[in-house]
């Protein structure tokens, strides 16, 4: 039973749509709001700015609205599942930005929330509620990638400290992060029970980031380096060894998060709008109305078909999780499939555009035109980032079918 | 799954429980070994009308239930698991839709009570070539003084060997190709002049050819307006698509199960062979198909329902999603199953048959993928 504290579903909504439609910046209704691109993503470098979208994510975070769910006595909004359900779709309904982009939110808050103690809890989750830290996760290392587990960043027990040595890379926005959430090696004898899950705040003395720059040209990933990093005892969540069973669980929350920003956008870099149309305008089409380019067409139509597909999987997906019969196991495949078809899309609308696709810099190329190369560039990663495709399938075929592992020395 | 109801729930349950029990898939083996090649098995069709099947979608005013389309297809998808053949799709989400969307009062009275009892079994008559393309047809009805005169010939009319009515398009104005002018007839399989002779397919189910030879129908044989059937004829051949869709996910179910369970239990190499990875990706692949196709299904139904304005855009992309993927998956399911599923006794090669030839009807994936980008405007 949902908790509505007293007053009935409707009249919530009601309450909630006033909320918004008050306490919403006039300048975000603007067709193109002026705002910093990052101030979505919060954080200390946003500290006392007068940014619209800062105002708004102040505005959502005071009454814990960024995080509805959570519990009031961590910031969070306190509602239940019923109610988070009538506040999302009031903000969609309403055409409202988000107030808040945050893997704190998204990855590090659940887990929290599961394993760190209150008083971690009460160090932790305000900030991440009130937007005022921003996290990055420290997970893959140049020797652990598919093979997360093989990590070797130490993690050292020095007395009244932790000491941490050691690299990670892929760090997304680790040049703009105020804390990283780290898988870190506290045993090297055992391979899974030997890691452990450890917070690090990134103006410590001997954090050091570098940003990667990506085929695409753009560097949304950083590689990191602790060099004798002293952390404080009480930033290890959870037991110590106990690291890797948190950072599946979180590794589950992120994928559920990476596969909910692919799809008709065109997924991370991709350029939005409908690609039939798009194609038309560059091709044209023929007598009946048809694109000119059959072959192309039918490609297109598979695409846009399948991504449709994905689309109603999502929401059936989600509509079955709201009854209350706990994930389903369907949930797996929508990382995969999305960044199959996001990668696809991208190709798609290149070839579309011809050689106006290719344009890499320059005013002989539209915005959207270099926007779309860039795009198609930055889409090789859907598949490797947040778990590479291969997995995603090895773990569908062992956990959801059951297949079998291979018996060793047959 | 979608959300379903209390009654949809139970009836999804009695067609499970009804097909595993009393429909396995050797009764497909028995009507093909059969001497008349009967599309179907009268005494289980029987059985299905009785436990309300044939009147899902037909109101309680014509002995129905009206469920609606969506617990229809929860049906079809439990038959398509064991290849149940039954005029169940043609006869009820083809000629009784038809009838409840364009007919008169007096159409439905004469005909949705049989139907609905599972006493008078249907059959679309539309295409006239090797594609399906209901635009393009050229059998005319010319109108006489009590009536109307038909003459030409249909194929691949499913079921038609056992239809006691037929719903025929026939050209009343225009050219092949025109959607003005079309018109549909309620032809009874008895009239003087029509004929019809067995097509027997790969799937052991048959259709049938029809020639009509100056078949005389009186003027309520009209159903709709006059060279206006169109719109109708459309709407009547998206359910039955979307039933179509609903029977193939069930098959493609079906064989992937089957499929798994061998991957499991076939040693090669002193390993099960579903413990290399490369079964094990294709197999997780097939997966993810299986579950995009039972949303579009759904997503088809549901908008049927509800009358949305987007049925015929998800009409198609179920019917092209639900046949790539039964033709991927019981292509896997031979291949995976190597030699022995090269074999007349095991049951993959039944599989494979229907799904070519339930991909062919009513539109493959190339005709769904063409008529999907037109609603969409390139």
């Amino acid at each position: 039973m949902a908790d509505f504290g007293g007053s009935q579903p409707g009249e919530f909504e009601g309450e909630v749509k006033a909320w918004l439609a008050e306490n919403y910046p006039g300048e975000l209704r603007a067709p193109s709001p002026i705002t910093d691109p990052n101030a979505i993503w919060g954080g200390r470098a946003f500290a006392g700015s007068d940014d619209p979208q800062i105002r708004w994510m102040r505005a959502m975070a005071a009454r814990g609205w960024t995080a509805p769910t959570w519990p009031t006595e961590y910031g969070g909004g306190g509602l239940g599942a019923e109610e988070a359900q009538i506040l999302e779709q009031a903000l969609i309904s309403g055409g409202y930005r988000r107030p808040l982009a945050s893997f704190g939110l998204w990855m590090l808050g659940p887990v929290l929330l599961e394993y760190a103690t209150p008083a971690q809890k009460r160090a932790h989750l305000p900030g991440i509620v009130a937007g005022d830290i921003r996290w990055c996760q420290g997970y893959s290392e140049p020797g652990a990638g598919s093979d997360l587990a093989a990590l070797r960043t130490r993690c050292e027990d020095a007395g009244d400290h932790w000491l941490i040595n050691g690299q990670k890379v892929w760090t997304s926005y680790a040049d703009q992060a105020d804390w990283c959430f780290c898988l870190v090696r506290t045993d090297t004898a055992k391979k899974h029970e030997g890691i452990s899950f450890v917070l690090i705040d990134m103006t410590t003395p001997g954090v050091e980031t570098h940003p990667i720059r990506l085929i695409s040209g753009e560097s949304p990933f950083c590689e990191t380096f602790f060099t004798d990093v002293k952390i404080p005892k009480d930033n290890l969540i959870g037991r110590v060894g106990g690291g890797w069973e948190i950072a599946k669980r979180l590794l589950q929350y992120e994928r559920q998060n990476i596969s909910g920003g692919f799809g008709a956008g065109g997924g991370a870099g991709g350029l939005a709008g409908d690609l039939g149309a798009i194609a038309a305008r560059y091709i044209g089409v023929d007598a009946t109305g048809a694109l000119a380019d059959g072959d192309l067409r039918g490609r297109i139509t598979r695409n846009k078909m399948d991504t449709q597909a994905l689309h109603l999987t999502i929401a059936r997906l989600a509509a079955e999780a709201r009854t209350g019969n706990g994930p389903n196991a369907a949930t797996s495949i929508i990382k995969y499939a999305a960044a199959t078809l996001a990668q696809e899309r991208s190709e798609l609308m290149i070839e579309a555009m011809g050689s106006q696709g290719l344009g890499w810099a320059g005013d002989g190329f539209k915005p959207d035109e270099r926007l779309a190369a860039r795009g198609w560039l930055r889409s090789k990663g859907n598949s490797i980032e947040g778990g590479t495709s291969e997995v995603n399938l090895n773990v569908v075929a062992k956990r959801v079918l059951g297949l079998p592992d291979l018996v060793p020395g047959a | 799954m979608a959300v379903l109801t209390e009654e949809q729930t139970l009836l999804r349950d009695a067609a499970r429980t009804w097909v595993r029990e009393k429909a396995p898939l050797s009764a497909l083996r028995g009507l093909r070994n059969a001497a008349d090649a009967r599309p179907y098995d009268p005494a289980a069709y029987a059985e299905m009308a009785a436990m309300g099947w044939a009147g899902v979608i037909i109101p309680e005013s014509h002995g129905g239930s009206a469920f609606g389309c969506q617990s229809l297809g929860l049906i079809l998808e439990a038959l398509g698991r064991n290849l149940v053949a039954s005029p169940l799709i043609v006869t009820t989400l083809g000629v009784a839709s038809a009838i409840l969307m364009g007919g008169t009062a007096e159409q439905q009275s004469a005909l949705l009570q049989g139907i609905a009892a599972g006493d008078l079994v249907g059959a679309l008559a539309i295409d006239e070539g090797p594609h399906h393309r209901p635009e393009d047809v050229a059998l005319p009805a010319v109108r006489t003084k009590d009536g109307w005169r038909l003459s030409g010939s249909k194929t691949f009319v499913l079921e038609g060997m056992a239809a006691d009515v037929f719903l025929v398009s026939a050209r009343t104005g225009g050219k092949p190709g025109d959607r003005d002018g079309i018109s549909l007839f309620l032809v009874p399989a008895d009239a003087n002049g029509l004929s019809r002779s067995s097509m027997p397919l790969v799937d052991s189910r048959g259709a049938a050819r029809l020639v009509l030879d100056q078949v005389d129908v009186d003027v309520d044989a009209l159903l709709g307006p006059a060279g206006q059937g169109w719109a109708l004829l459309d709407a009547t051949l998206d359910r039955v698509r979307a039933g179509l869709a609903a029977e193939m996910l069930g098959s493609a179910l079906q064989a992937f199960d089957t499929t798994l369970d061998y991957l499991k239990v076939r040693v090669q190499f002193g390993q099960p062979i579903g413990a290399f990875q490369a079964l094990q990706h294709r197999a997780a692949k097939m997966y993810a198909d299986l579950e995009l196709t039972r949303s579009c299904v759904e997503a088809a139904f549901a908008a049927i329902d509800a009358g949305d304005a987007n049925i015929a855009e998800l009409v198609s992309l179920a019917k092209a999603k639900a046949g790539g993927t039964l033709h991927t998956v019981s292509n896997e399911m031979v291949q995976m199953h190597g030699g022995i599923g090269m074999t007349d006794a095991h049951d993959a090669g039944l599989y494979l048959k229907r799904a070519r030839v339930a991909e062919t009807a009513l539109g493959g994936q190339a005709y769904h993928r063409d008529r999907y980008a037109r609603l969409q405007g390139y």
